[in-house]
């Protein structure tokens, strides 16, 4: 399974959505996920592909992870697995 | 109905291990919050808090009594002990069957749950000391402070997570208002600042990794804290009748829940409490000249906080001083009302307002006299105390000078 792959079913099952559902340009706004959902949804993936996720809750803007739309999060991913398991 | 003032006021924590010097602390604007002494510390995202140092439990309790006291007990029993010495009461006949103690805990005893789990988990342990339980539970720290002072009327503990406190000095306050009890023993404590606390804080990402700055454009989080703070209430003309120094008059309290979110506040289940808390008080916002904050320096609560105390003081907010001492002592979860009351004691007493230090940069949605970095002197005649705990559960305190 691919990265965008994993990242959409761990999206999906958070918002409890059908994985077809969830699009690359979907915000996690538009798929019900608040911020415990959030939260969560980044507890899932740092599991999934053992890395750590520099994102504070008070001050999204600064964490240098952007979680504007799941393409983003994918993109914030793939950058974060090549860095810390490179 | 009864009048009640508090005759005793105890403490440790960060800034301190005794009232003077904590309010000497908060004048100043010290900060007791730097990188945490701790076993695997370097697992911990978040390496800072404001644990208390320099404290040697073995000079203060005997071997017996350490076997059960879980360190929130141990600093529950050096804040009582100051609090009452202070008061002057001993507890004996008629007073010790109707006095009691209600504390406010959030963890219980985490330190000794940590120990022991690591035992049995970590180390493959198959047998743990026979006190874990009696010395974890959360109402340990209660239980012993009725026992070294022989308080025999209604004691319990008072679990509402970072409201804990006040709920519990509110219900203590309703004991001797109501004629129930002379005397109630109430605050409360808190040691979540071990391995497992803080690991588990971590995960909600709401904690600084830096500083705690509530009301700050660049706050970036909570900063947890330990330690306890204890209150004696007495009724009133008990209290005069034996010439007792009375400390402050606790006016009044309201409680609200927002039966809304586990974690996220409401301004409008914050702004009923603070609101309910004045009509309870029998006071005007304008008779309110300092609120100590529950200001934990996250983004939710700071704003929603300021937008609560606008609602219900109306043109007054722009007036009344509203600081956060937690970035000073941190945040003592169940126990941090209990410590801020000291705040509010001290304004009243001696017209010093602590300030919110850590303050850097104007926030528009925190647009209250937050008493930036610098505490300033001013005559009060009535102060609040906000908390506002995860699980949407209220409570706000009313003191006024005698």
């Amino acid at each position: 399974m691919s990265v965008q792959e994993k990242v959409v079913q761990i999206i999906a099952e958070q918002a409890m959505l059908e994985r077809e559902d969830v699009q690359l340009d979907s915000t996690l706004e538009s798929l019900g996920i608040d911020s415990l959902g959030l939260v969560e949804s980044l507890f899932a993936i740092e599991e999934a592909f053992d890395i750590s996720i520099p994102f504070n809750a008070n001050a999204p803007e600064e964490s240098g992870f952007d979680i504007s739309s799941v393409a983003q999060i994918v993109a914030g991913i793939e950058q974060l697995i090549a860095e810390q398991q490179g | 109905m009864k009048r009640v003032v508090i005759t005793g006021a105890g403490t440790i924590n960060a800034l301190a291990h005794n009232v003077p010097d904590t309010w000497k602390a908060m004048a100043e604007g010290r900060c007791g919050i730097g990188p945490l002494v701790m076993p695997d510390v370097e697992r911990l995202a978040v390496q800072i808090g404001a644990q208390v140092q320099g404290f040697e439990p073995d000079a203060l309790f005997n071997r017996q009594q350490l076997s059960l006291f879980d360190r929130f007990t141990q600093f529950t029993l050096i804040a009582a002990r100051e609090a009452i010495g202070q008061s002057g009461l001993a507890f004996s006949g008629e007073l010790a069957a109707r006095s009691g103690v209600i504390l406010g805990n959030s963890g219980g005893g985490m330190t000794t749950l940590d120990e022991n789990y690591r035992s049995v988990y970590e180390e493959g342990k198959n047998r743990v000391h026979p006190f874990v339980v009696p010395k974890l539970m959360n109402n340990a720290a209660a239980s012993h402070v009725s026992m070294e002072f022989n308080l025999k009327g209604p004691s319990f503990t008072v679990a509402s997570a970072c409201a804990s406190s006040n709920h519990a000095m509110a219900q203590a306050f309703q004991m001797v208002h109501g004629g129930a009890a002379p005397v109630m023993i109430t605050g409360g404590s808190e040691s979540m600042l071990c391995f497992g606390g803080v690991k588990a804080w971590e995960g909600l990402r709401v904690m600084s990794k830096d500083a705690c700055r509530p009301f700050s454009a660049n706050r970036n989080g909570m900063v947890q804290g330990e330690g306890a703070g204890i209150f004696v209430f007495e009724e009133f003309e008990h209290a005069r009748a034996r010439g007792a120094e009375i400390l402050a008059e606790v006016a009044g309290f309201a409680m609200s829940s927002d039966a809304a979110d586990i974690v996220m506040p409401s301004k409008q289940g914050a702004a009923r409490a603070i609101a309910g808390a004045l009509r309870d008080a029998r006071l005007n916002c304008e008779d309110v000249g300092y609120i100590n904050a529950h200001g934990t320096g996250t983004a939710a609560n700071d704003k929603t906080e300021c937008a609560a105390v606008a609602d219900a003081f109306g043109a007054h907010a722009d007036k009344v001083m509203i600081s956060s001492t937690k970035s000073m002592h941190g945040h003592l979860i169940g126990g941090t009302g209990a410590v801020e009351l000291l705040a509010c004691i001290m304004a009243l007493r001696d017209g010093i307002i602590a300030p919110t230090i850590g303050y850097e940069e104007a926030d528009p949605e925190c647009a209250l006299d937050v008493v930036p970095n610098v505490a300033r002197e001013a005559r009060v005649g009535a102060v609040l105390s906000n908390a506002f705990a995860f699980g949407g559960l209220n409570a706000v305190i009313v003191l006024k000078s005698v």
